[in-house]
């Protein structure tokens, strides 16, 4: 914020201010045109008989080009405003309005309308009040899923982030680092889909002999166990897998934090006598206080929308159910959109103390 | 003291080997999995293969042609390109305007409007689903690619301004300035200057919105229709071909192989991205 472009200044060039009889012509000739592009090619793509191979081209080359020339064209179109002083009152309209508008459409009036369809009824007719938030609580389905989302949030958060502590310090002491960490976070980059068809080779039961985890406990003489059915240890099984994909990102932020203390500290304690131990829990935990406060708030916010895990692997079967799957059972399997909403509402209300301190910070920063 | 030094030398690497081997365990099974004839795959553990790793009657790459070819994971690598590549480039390049409004350019409601921006970095995308949905099925493009392009922009927008905006209100002031002064509007400032140097920033985030959407199930599931992409198609070959494991297999790779080409060649990139910015909506 520390400087400002300057918006009435006698040094603007002669060509701007004389809008040149080409500019006056082909400005408006290249609007056209883009009009007559833009409306074909969303023909195209709207069109199911059309050839795939053509739908795909248009579709590249508007999504990818479309979009440049349509800035490039606004700002043309604005150059032939005579007065500079409204010129550049409108310009900041062209740089954020597009962002405003998709930020608005997409979140704001999705995030409002949400609030709304969970006070009105299944097919957001009537006004039924709290109707659909005390259902849900009363709900054992929904009761279950809620418990479900407390047990992922406290085992993936307290696994991931103590788990990709531990490794930050143990990688720190190798050579090998790097190759060790590319092996802990390339999980990260699967999908979770594809993430469940790898999981789903660990925990097989049925065909027998297949999955590793039971061929490994058969070793101990102990019989297979469905790790996905049995009420007991499914939950486990499935957090097991988010753990897996969320570990190498706490790894990554911490590891880079520890790598920020000096090492003239840590050595210093070394020389006054300290073990490990110590260094450990006096010098590296307290430095990486705000670090792992941070990691710790986006593990939160990834479990507490976890979806698609759940609804591969039981699909929230075999009271495995968690609050995003169930918001999306009741959506689009049921079509109870009040319900749907409600439960939305709840993961909205869940992330409100994260939003308003982000909110604040920020400002802070920039005040 | 030499001897304990040691002892605790090899119990470090001892435990950096285990745990990096484990992490890799679940991934190396599949991916073994994936060449193995269907009954081998059906009746025994992956393992089992390279107990004879020499035999060709253990290797095949059947389920890979069955699975792209029969099983339309090959339309759907093409469908989860036409999706991806325009909804990374689009909120790059809405954000990048807008982050150099928030940084370089004065205009009344500016400060409420970017604390706006970073409060909606947290929102759960489930809030759009109904909505937008409803939206899309009165305006007639429910279903098609436009429509998820958009969907994945205004998800991704928070975080991309927010991404762009700490690199670019960094940029020295007076590159900025003195463009000016020599008579460059902010159109030409931005496009000649700021987007040039803004390239680390704008890699960063490209690859992480492109693996994100990639990767995305529930928004292409809600949005797309019969176009399906390759999570999508995943999801239902789990579920319809349960008993097909040889193919799941295949078919989880292919998915892979785009991000992971892209993890390898772009990794010191893709590292600084998630330590710029570790609050994703």
């Amino acid at each position: 914020m520390s400087s400002q472009p300057q918006t009435s200044t006698n040094t603007e060039p002669r060509s701007r201010n004389n809008v040149g009889l080409a500019q006056m012509l082909l400005v408006p000739l290249a609007l056209l045109i883009s009009i007559l592009v833009g409306r074909w090619s969303l023909g195209v793509m709207k069109d199911a008989e059309a050839p795939r191979l053509l739908v795909v081209g248009v579709a590249l080359l508007v999504g990818v080009f479309g979009i440049w020339i349509a800035y490039w064209l606004c700002n043309e179109l604005l150059n032939l405003i005579p007065s500079e002083t409204l010129r550049e009152k409108i310009r900041p309209i062209i740089f954020v309005g597009p962002a405003l508008a998709l930020l608005i459409i997409y979140l704001v009036y999705p995030t409002v309308m949400t609030a709304y369809y969970s006070v009105l009824d299944k097919n957001s007719e009537a006004f039924v009040g709290l109707d659909n938030y005390t259902f849900a609580f009363k709900n054992r389905t929904i009761q279950i899923a809620l418990r479900n989302n407390l047990y992922w949030i406290v085992g993936v958060t307290t696994f991931s982030v103590v788990g990709g502590l531990i490794m930050a310090v143990l990688f720190d002491k190798v050579r090998y680092e790097s190759v060790a960490k590319s092996m802990i976070f390339l999980p990260m980059i699967i999908s979770f889909v594809g993430a469940g068809v790898i999981w789903r080779f660990m925990y097989a039961s049925n065909p027998p002999g297949v999955g590793l985890l039971n061929a490994f406990i058969g070793n101990f003489d102990y019989k297979p166990v469905a790790w996905l059915i049995n009420k007991s240890v499914n939950n486990i099984s499935l957090i097991v897998i988010m753990i897996w994909l969320q570990t190498g990102f706490c790894l990554v932020i911490l590891s880079a934090a520890l790598k920020a203390i000096p090492a003239d500290i840590i050595d210093a304690a070394r020389v006054d006598g300290a073990g490990e131990l110590d260094i450990f829990w006096r010098i590296i935990i307290p430095s990486l206080k705000t670090t792992i406060l941070t990691v710790v708030t986006t593990v939160v916010i990834a479990v507490l929308k976890v979806f698609d895990i759940v609804f591969v692997m039981t699909n929230g079967n075999y009271e495995t159910e968690v609050i995003a799957n169930r918001m999306f059972t009741e959506f689009f399997r049921n079509q109870n959109y009040g319900l749907s909403s409600a439960l939305t509402m709840i993961l909205v209300i869940a992330v409100l103390p994260v939003m308003i301190i982000n909110v604040r910070n920020a400002r802070r920063q920039r005040g | 003291m030499r001897i304990q030094r040691f002892f605790s030398r090899s119990f470090v690497h001892f435990a950096v080997i285990t745990i990096a081997f484990l992490w890799t365990l679940p991934t190396v099974g599949v991916l073994v999995s994936s060449f193995r004839p269907e009954n081998d795959v059906k009746t025994s553990g992956w393992w089992n293969a390279l107990k004879h790793p020499f035999e060709e009657s253990v290797w095949t790459f059947k389920n890979y042609s069955d699975v792209i070819n029969a099983n339309g994971i090959g339309e759907a690598f093409v469908n989860t390109l036409v999706v991806t590549i325009p909804a990374t480039i689009l909120p790059i390049t809405v954000a990048a305007f807008a982050a150099y409004a928030f940084a370089w350019m004065k205009f009344p409601g500016r400060d409420w409007l970017f604390a706006m921006v970073i409060g909606l970095m947290v929102v759960p995308l489930q809030v759009a689903l109904i909505p937008i949905l409803r939206l899309y099925t009165q305006t007639g493009i429910a279903g098609t690619f436009l429509g998820l392009w958009l969907a994945h922009t205004g998800f991704g927008l928070p975080l991309a301004i927010y991404l762009l905006y700490n690199y670019i209100s960094q940029l020295p002031a007076d590159l900025i300035e003195s463009a000016k002064i020599d008579g460059a509007s902010d159109f030409t400032a931005f496009m000649k200057i700021v987007l040039p140097l803004s390239t680390p920033a704008i890699a960063s985030f490209a690859i992480f919105q492109f693996l994100w959407i990639w990767n995305d199930l529930l928004v292409s599931l809600v949005f797309l229709g019969t176009n399906k992409v390759l999570t999508v198609k995943l999801s239902e070959l789990t579920g319809s071909l349960g008993n097909k494991w040889h193919l799941l297999t295949a078919g989880a790779f292919v998915s892979m192989v785009v991000p992971l080409a892209v993890f390898f060649a772009l990794q010191r990139y893709f590292v600084r991205g998630l330590l710029a910015g570790s609050v994703k909506g």
